[in-house]
């Protein structure tokens, strides 16, 4: 009986051990003076980060612990390939210029009486009461707009008790990239342009590694506006760096997946 | 249980290991431009002169009409050389990368030219700033008088690099130039670039002629006009010179639009207050009857695989658009919007048509979905209509009579350019009034 405990109370003291060694916040680094910080005006909504006050932090890590999944469920990164020596091909192409030659006329007489044949018969007519529906039209038309971009932010937002950053420390960081992805108009709305990029950062938010899980399909046939959106998504993260990671738990963010997809942008 | 207990100490151990991988979905970006610099082109020192060409300043000339098409398209925004750094004779070797990031540049243009027994050749490269490396780079040959055409090529490659879509700068517009008052005006075929430069006068006045339409393959054109006070289809052959009358018809013959394969023509034709649309093959001249309605069907547009015909009729009672298979069958009524819908035209893409409509008054230059849905105004005036398309399918040319007068007397007819987002509208600039717009196919496909 005495036995039995000695070993049950030894190993639960290893456990415990153990355990307090390793929780997240007992391996922190030592908080470093905050850095200067520029002051940036950030859509905030509703939801904020008071869940991890001090008190409720406990309770979250335990959630998050439940919640957690592996990283192997992501698409495996695939092995870069191997970027073609910059080669400048230089075909010799003959651009003849059409000449255009003038037609002799028929020597008709002008028939003034004809007029063009307007699919529409024009009227003047400046109506001050559709003038105010237009003006009223627009307004509703930019309450309208307004909600959905709201909506699209809010929609956009994933769960940050998954992510381990902050609502507003991925609101700062998303914010910071929705200002360098210069999103390219001219592709279309309705194909599926999706594009997945994982980044290896350092402590200061400069770009170690850059990778596009997808970047087989960039050089796809007919993927040419894939292949836009990815160096679009590419430039905005580089013109963008140093991100505006958080201070600490670099463990949290040193990897990060941005999914660039500008359907509902392109939509309107 | 020591396996149980060794496999629960590497479990609890790897717990502040298994963060998943923070995922943040991007989902706005600016809507700014792309700021790009456009170096100019480095002039070969062995250059020699040529006959009317300032080899001088060519380097610059071409870099300033593929500027002004950058920034016609509201897609780039070229930036201005005083604030260039690198000159133009080192940055079309190898560019100082951060030289140009300095600036706010996100892609460089830069090259050279040498003319050189009577021939021009012309090299450019497209970088991407951010990555430090090559996106694109080629050359081209030809006579030295062609080159505003080497501009508009250059312009090409590298608005389809950076926006994965065919460009449109290599390319003509067809219009009916209009001088003189109102009721006794002139109307001449004319064509011009795209940028409204080597504008040509195809006809000379001694006949009205409208609705010109380029053949989608080819620098053949179909337009109307009057002989002996009535109206005719006409084919000419841009590069010859020559035309001829499509078909002899007892009736009136309008409207005319070539197939997609340039191989036959729809149009409509009118006799005793009703019209129908037909087609005629134009190697066999055989004509064929699509529409037998007691209403009014016109302006037949073919969508660009040659299945479909949109056209408008006002079999319902007011003036709509419909859509049915090229042989005639299952017609299909596509707006049920308000007001009147006219002039459909089939976007070389194929996912929209383009349309005028008018509703209380104004007139609206539009587009839709080829199933009537998706309806969006892109522009309202108080008179215009014709829209032709891009050969990409991104951009409208229209035209647009405003009032000149304050008591609205006199008017003044001009080309007008829109894309199909609604925003960049512009005006075209022509040497006279102008109506009717055509956009021709890329020369240089």
């Amino acid at each position: 009986m005495i036995r039995s405990l000695i070993y049950s109370i030894t190993f639960h003291s290893i456990l415990v051990i153990l355990t307090i060694l390793s929780l997240p916040f007992m391996l922190r680094d030592p908080i470093d003076l905050p850095p200067i910080v520029s002051v940036e005006l950030i859509q905030i909504s509703d939801e904020t980060s008071i869940p991890f006050a001090p008190k409720a932090r406990k309770i979250i890590e335990e959630t998050k612990k439940k919640e957690e999944r592996l990283v192997s469920e992501q698409a495996p990164p695939a092995a870069k390939a191997k970027e073609k020596p910059d080669r400048i091909p230089l075909p010799e192409e003959k651009k003849e210029k059409k000449q255009i030659i003038k037609k002799k006329q028929n020597p008709e007489e002008i028939k003034p009486e004809i007029r063009q044949a307007s699919e529409f018969e024009k009227k003047k007519i400046i109506d001050t009461n559709q003038i105010a529906a237009l003006i009223d039209k627009a307004k509703e038309e930019e309450v309208v707009k307004q909600k959905k971009i709201d909506k699209i932010t809010q929609s956009s937002r994933k769960n940050s008790f998954a992510t381990g950053l902050t609502l507003s420390q991925e609101d700062a960081l998303r914010a910071q990239i929705f200002g360098c992805w210069s999103v390219p108009l001219g592709l279309p709305y309705n194909e599926n342009l999706l594009v997945r990029i994982k980044l290896e950062l350092k402590k200061d938010g400069t770009i170690m590694k850059s990778e596009i899980l997808d970047h087989q399909r960039m050089n796809r046939p007919g993927q040419k506006f894939y292949k836009v959106l990815a160096e679009s998504a590419l430039r905005a993260v580089r013109l963008c760096q140093p991100l505006k990671v958080p201070p600490t738990g670099y463990d949290k963010w040193k990897e990060l997946q941005l999914n660039f997809n500008p359907t509902e942008m392109l939509k309107g | 249980m020591k396996k149980l207990i060794f496999i629960l100490i590497i479990n609890i151990l790897s717990i502040n290991k298994s963060f998943a991988l923070i995922e943040i979905d991007i989902t706005r970006g600016n809507l700014d431009p792309l700021p790009i610099a456009v170096s100019p082109l480095h002039v070969d020192i062995k250059s020699e002169n040529y006959n009317g060409i300032k080899i001088k300043s060519l380097g610059e000339d071409i870099s300033e009409i593929i500027e002004n098409n950058f920034r016609s398209t509201g897609l780039f925004n070229p930036l201005k050389k005083e604030a260039f750094v690198q000159k133009p004779d080192i940055a079309h070797l190898k560019p100082r990368f951060e030289d140009w990031r300095l600036i706010k540049a996100q892609a460089l243009v830069s090259g050279k030219l040498l003319i050189k027994n009577g021939k021009l050749k012309v090299e450019f490269r497209l970088w991407d700033l951010a990555a430090a490396k090559e996106m694109t780079a080629l050359a081209f040959t030809t006579t030295p008088s062609n080159w505003r055409r080497v501009a508009h090529i250059i312009s090409d490659k590298i608005y389809e690099r950076l926006t994965g879509e065919e460009g449109y700068f290599d390319t003509r517009i067809i219009y009916v130039a209009e001088s003189g008052p109102k009721n006794l005006r002139i109307k001449k075929l004319a064509i011009m670039d795209q940028d409204g430069a080597n504008t040509k006068y195809l006809t000379l006045g001694n006949e009205l002629v409208l609705t010109p339409r380029f053949n989608p393959t080819n620098q053949m054109v179909t337009y109307m006009s009057y002989f002996r006070n009535m109206p005719r289809v006409y084919l000419l052959d841009i590069e010859t010179g020559t035309q001829e009358v499509v078909g002899n018809f007892p009736g009136m013959t309008f409207a005319p639009r070539f197939s997609p394969d340039g191989k036959k023509i729809v149009m409509s034709f009118a006799k005793d207050g009703n019209s129908d649309i037909y087609t005629m093959d134009l190697d066999t001249r055989l004509v064929e009857r699509i529409t037998d309605h007691s209403s009014i069907d016109t302006s037949p547009s073919f969508s660009p695989d040659g299945k479909f015909i949109a056209f408008n009729s006002d079999r319902s009672g007011l003036q709509q658009i419909y859509v049915m298979r090229s042989d005639g069958s299952e017609v299909k009524r596509v707006t049920f919007g308000n007001g009147i819908y006219g002039t459909p035209v089939w976007s070389p893409r194929g996912d929209l048509i383009a349309f005028t409509k008018m509703r209380k008054g104004k007139f609206y230059i539009g587009v839709m979905r080829t199933d009537g849905t998706g309806e969006r105004l892109l522009t309202e005036n108080y008179y215009q209509e014709a829209p032709s398309w891009s050969p990409n399918g991104r951009v409208l040319v229209f035209y647009r009579e405003t009032k000149s007068g304050t008591k609205g007397e006199g008017f003044s007819a001009k080309l007008w350019s829109i894309d199909i987002t609604g925003y960049n509208e512009r005006r075209l600039q022509t040497e006279t009034d102008a109506s009717d717009p055509s956009w021709s196919s890329l020369l240089s496909k």
